[in-house]
C-alpha cells in the first residue's frame, strides 16, 4: 500500500534518502559494546547531528527538525532501508529525552540535549536492581538528603545497565523516602558514571561484548540541580519514561521491514526448494508488514487524539517477538553456517549478531510476560488478582 | 496513509452489530444445519434492508457501489455474528462478474437481496457454499464464467455451511481477466474479514468466561497462564487488522499488489482466529467442546475459513511470489 504523503512529507522523506545514501558508512561499524565500536558510534552519531538527523522529532533550538511522528516514522524507514548503523545514543534520545522536555528544569534542557543529541554524552540507563527487575517499585538504592550540600546522598546498586560500560552518564530512581511504601518516595536522578564513589562493573552479554554492566554507589553526591522532576514523584516520571520505551517510540516499523527485505533476498539466495521455509519466511514478511501497518493505524490514533496507553504493550509483544522470529527464519536458511560470526561467516554474521541482539527483546523494556499481564488486565479487563 | 474508520463506517458497523445481536443468529444458524433455511433467509432480508447484499453492485442498478473498507466492515460484523448463508459469494464475488459478463439473476435483484448466488472458483473455493438457498451457480474458472448445476451435497466440519459440487452447464463466458482477479481478491478479502470476527467474538467468549467461571476458590481469569493465553490472542488479532484494512485500501486503489495484500491478509487473519478458537475453547474446557454450547459453531466456522478461499499456505507462496519478484 501508498503512503499517502503531502508535499512537505515527500519532501523531508526524499532530503532523508538523499543525505544518508552519502553519509552511511559503506562497511558496517565494529560493534558499539566494544571500546572501538562505542567510539566510532558516537562518531557516526555526531556526523548525524551535523546533518540534524540524529533527532528529527525535536524542536530545532535542540539540532532537531520539529518532525511530526509520520515524518520520524519516515526517517527511521530510510534509515534502516540505508543500512544505517545502530543508535549508541537512543537510550537518551528515546527514554531520557522525552522526561526532559516534560518533566526537566530549562537549565536541565540547556545542559544535557545538545551533547546528547551530537554525541558528545552517551547515556546510560540505571533502573533494574539484582532485586528488582521489571518490578520497579521493588527498588532498594536510596537516596539520603544533604540539605547543607543541597542534595542528595546515593547508595546502592543498580544492574543490567545497558551502555553503561562505556557510557557518560546515568538516569536511574532511587528510593529517597523509606517510610513510603513501594511506588511512592522514588526519585529520578541523573549523574556522571566518573563521580566519586561510582563503580561500574561491565557485564559481557552472550555475545561476549560488554554491553550492561552493574554499577555501585558508595556515598555519591547529586546537587539538587540533577533531579528530574519533583522529589519523591520518581515513578510517575519513570512511568512515562517507561510508556515510550514500551510504545512506538523504541520500535518504528522500518527496522523490520528492513530486516523483512534482507530475509527475501536470503531466501532468493539460499532457500529456493523449501516450501515449509519459504511459508517461514512469507509469515515474517507478513509480520513485518502487519507491525507497518499497525504503526500508521496508531498514528492515525494520536493524530485524532487518542492515547496509545496499554496497546503498547500489545505492541512490545509483537515487535520483540517479530525481531526473534525473523531472525531465526533467517537462520533456518543458512543452515549450519547459522553459527558462524564475524569474518568468513556468511553475511559477515550479521544475522546471527542480529538474532543474539533480538533475544534481548522479549526481556528488557519489562518482560513480556509483565506485557502480557498488562494486556490482559488493561486491555482485555481480566482481574487483577494476587498473581 | 491516515488510516482510520471514518465515522460512517463505525456507524455501519453498529448498525450491524445492533440488528445481528437481537437476530437469533445462533438459533438459526442451528436450523440452517439441519436444513431448515427459513430463520438465516430472514436474517439474509434484514440485511439486505440495511443495503449488505447492495454494497458492491453499480449504482445504476440499485446498488452503493462501496468501497471494499465497507465490505470489510459488513464482513467482520457477518464473522463476529456467525451468520450463515453465501454472502461472500452473492455480495462480493457476484456482482462485479454479472455486471461484465451478463447472464445469471438481474443486478438489480442481486442488490435488493431478492436474488441469492453462490458459486465455485477452482482452486481456492472447489465447491459452492449453500447452493439449496441459491437462485443461481456460478463457476468462475480461470477468467471464464459459467452457469453451473448443483452437483452432489459434501459435508463441512461447519454444519452451517452446506457445500456442493458444481458442474458447470455450457461454454464459459469470458471474462476481463482482472476483473475475474479482482473480484476473487475482494472475495478473499471479505473471507479474510469474518475470519476477523469470528475471531474477536471467540477471544470476546473466552475473556468472559474467564472472568466469570471459578476454580480453586478464584475465577480463572485470574491464573496468569489463562490470562497470558488471552494476551496472545489480543496481540494476534491486533496484528491481523490492520492488514485486512491495509488490503481494502490497496483493492480499493486498484493497486497492483492488491493480489499480495489480499493473501497477506488471509494467512494472517486465519492464524488469529485459529489461535482465538483454540485459546476460547482451552479456557472453557469441556463446556465449550460441547454441541449445545454456542463457543463450538465459532470454532467450526472458524476452522472452515480458514482453508475457504485459499489455504493459508496457498496465499504465503503468493505472498512470497509477489515480494521476492519485487525485491529484483
Amino acid at each position: 500500500m501508498n503512503l499517502d504523503l503531502d508535499d512537505r512529507e515527500r519532501a523531508f522523506r526524499d532530503e532523508a534518502r538523499a543525505w544518508l545514501a552519502e553519509h552511511v558508512p559503506a562497511s558496517p561499524l565494529p560493534n558499539m559494546d566494544t571500546a572501538e565500536g562505542f567510539e566510532a558510534h558516537r562518531e557516526w552519531e555526531a556526523v548525524l547531528a551535523a546533518g540534524r538527523w540524529s533527532v528529527v522529532s525535536w524542536p530545532a533550538a535542540y539540532l532537531g527538525r520539529d518532525a511530526s511522528l509520520l515524518e520520524w516514522v519516515l526517517f527511521e524507514e530510510e534509515y534502516y532501508r540505508a543500512g544505517g548503523p545502530a543508535r549508541v545514543a537512543q537510550n537518551g534520545i528515546s527514554l531520557l529525552a522525552p522526561i526532559l522536555f516534560e518533566y526537566g528544569t530549562p537549565e536541565q534542557r540547556e545542559r544535557y540535549l545538545r551533547p546528547m543529541a551530537d554525541g558528545t554524552e552517551i547515556w546510560a540507563q540505571a533502573w533494574s536492581e539484582p532485586e528488582a527487575g521489571s518490578d520497579l517499585a521493588a527498588l532498594r538504592a536510596t537516596a539520603a538528603r544533604d540539605e547543607a550540600r543541597g542534595g542528595w546522598v546515593l547508595n546502592g546498586q543498580k544492574t543490567w545497565s545497558s551502555r553503561a560500560a562505556f557510557a557518560h552518564r546515568g538516569f536511574g530512581l532511587f528510593r529517597s523516602d523509606p517510610s513510603a511504601r513501594r511506588h511512592k518516595g522514588l526519585t529520578y536522578f541523573l549523574f556522571p558514571l566518573d563521580a566519586e564513589g561510582v563503580t561500574v562493573r561491565p557485564i559481557p552479554k552472550l555475545d561476549g561484548h560488554p554491553g550492561f554492566a552493574e554499577i555501585f554507589f558508595e556515598d555519591v553526591f547529586v546537587p539538587d540541580a540533577d533531579v528530574l522532576g519533583a522529589p519523591g514523584d520518581g515513578w510517575r516520571v519513570a512511568m512515562s519514561t517507561a510508556g515510550n520505551e514500551r510504545g512506538l517510540s523504541l520500535r518504528a516499523p522500518g527496522r523490520f521491514c528492513a530486516a523483512a527485505d534482507r530475509l527475501l533476498t536470503l531466501w532468493k539466495e539460499r532457500g529456493a526448494g523449501s516450501a515449509a521455509l519459504g511459508e517461514r519466511v512469507a509469515d515474517a514478511w507478513i509480520a513485518a508488514q502487519a507491525y507497518r501497518l499497525y504503526t500508521f493505524a496508531t498514528l492515525a490514533r494520536i493524530e485524532r487524539g487518542e492515547s496509545v496507553g496499554a496497546d503498547g504493550s500489545v505492541n512490545k509483544i509483537f515487535w520483540s517477538e517479530l525481531d526473534v522470529r525473523l531472525h531465526e527464519t533467517a537462520l533456518a536458511l543458512l543452515g549450519a553456517e547459522a553459527e558462524l560470526r564475524g569474518a568468513g561467516a556468511p553475511c559477515d554474521g550479521a544475522w546471527m549478531d542480529g538474532y543474539l541482539f533480538a533475544l534481548s527483546g522479549p526481556i528488557y523494556a519489562g518482560t513480556n510476560e509483565i506485557q502480557r499481564n498488562i494486556v490482559a488486565e488493561r486491555v482485555l479487563g481480566l482481574p487483577r488478582g494476587d498473581r | 496513509m491516515r488510516f482510520a474508520l471514518s465515522d460512517e463506517r463505525r456507524g455501519f458497523a453498529r448498525s450491524l452489530d445492533d440488528l445481528l445481536g437481537d437476530a437469533g443468529v445462533p438459533a438459526a444458524s442451528r436450523r440452517w444445519a439441519d436444513g431448515d433455511s427459513g430463520p438465516g433467509l430472514e436474517i439474509w432480508r434484514r440485511l439486505a434492508e440495511m443495503g449488505v447484499s447492495a454494497l458492491r453492485v453499480p449504482e445504476a442498478h440499485g446498488g452503493l457501489g462501496a468501497e471494499p473498507a465497507d465490505v470489510v466492515v459488513a464482513f467482520e460484523a457477518l464473522g463476529r455474528h456467525l451468520v450463515p448463508g453465501p454472502y461472500i459469494e452473492s455480495v462480493v464475488l457476484a456482482p462485479p462478474l454479472l455486471a461484465s459478463a451478463g447472464g445469471g439473476p438481474s443486478l438489480d435483484d442481486l442488490a435488493a437481496g431478492t436474488a441469492i448466488v453462490t458459486a465455485a472458483a477452482p482452486p481456492m473455493a472447489p465447491l459452492a457454499l449453500d447452493a439449496h438457498v441459491a437462485h443461481a451457480v456460478l463457476v468462475l474458472d480461470g477468467s471464464g464464467l459459467s452457469a453451473a448445476e448443483r452437483g452432489e451435497a459434501r459435508t463441512s466440519v461447519d454444519r452451517s455451511r452446506r457445500l456442493f459440487e458444481a458442474r458447470p452447464a455450457g461454454a464459459p463466458a469470458r471474462l476481463d481477466p482482472a476483473v475475474a482477479a479482482g473480484a476473487l481478491d475482494a472475495a478473499v478479502l471479505a473471507c479474510s474479514a469474518q475470519l476477523l470476527g469470528a475471531g474477536e467474538r471467540a477471544l470476546a467468549t473466552a475473556v468472559e468466561y474467564a472472568g466469570s467461571r471459578r476454580q480453586f476458590g478464584r475465577v480463572i481469569g485470574e491464573y496468569q497462564a489463562v490470562k497470558h493465553a488471552l494476551a496472545d490472542v489480543r496481540v494476534a488479532l491486533d496484528f491481523a487488522r490492520p492488514l485486512v484494512y491495509g488490503a481494502a485500501v490497496s483493492l480499493g486503489e486498484g493497486s497492483p499488489d492488491a493480489g499480495r495484500d489480499v493473501s497477506a491478509a488471509k494467512a494472517a487473519t486465519s492464524e488469529a482466529a485459529h489461535l482465538a478458537a483454540r485459546t476460547a475453547l482451552q479456557t472453557h474446557g469441556a463446556i465449550g467442546y460441547t454441541e449445545e454450547y454456542d463457543l463450538g459453531l465459532w470454532i467450526t466456522k472458524i476452522r472452515a475459513l480458514a482453508t475457504a478461499w485459499g489455504t493459508p499456505a496457498f496465499h504465503r507462496a503468493r505472498v512470497l511470489a509477489a515480494v521476492t519478484a519485487a525485491t529484483g
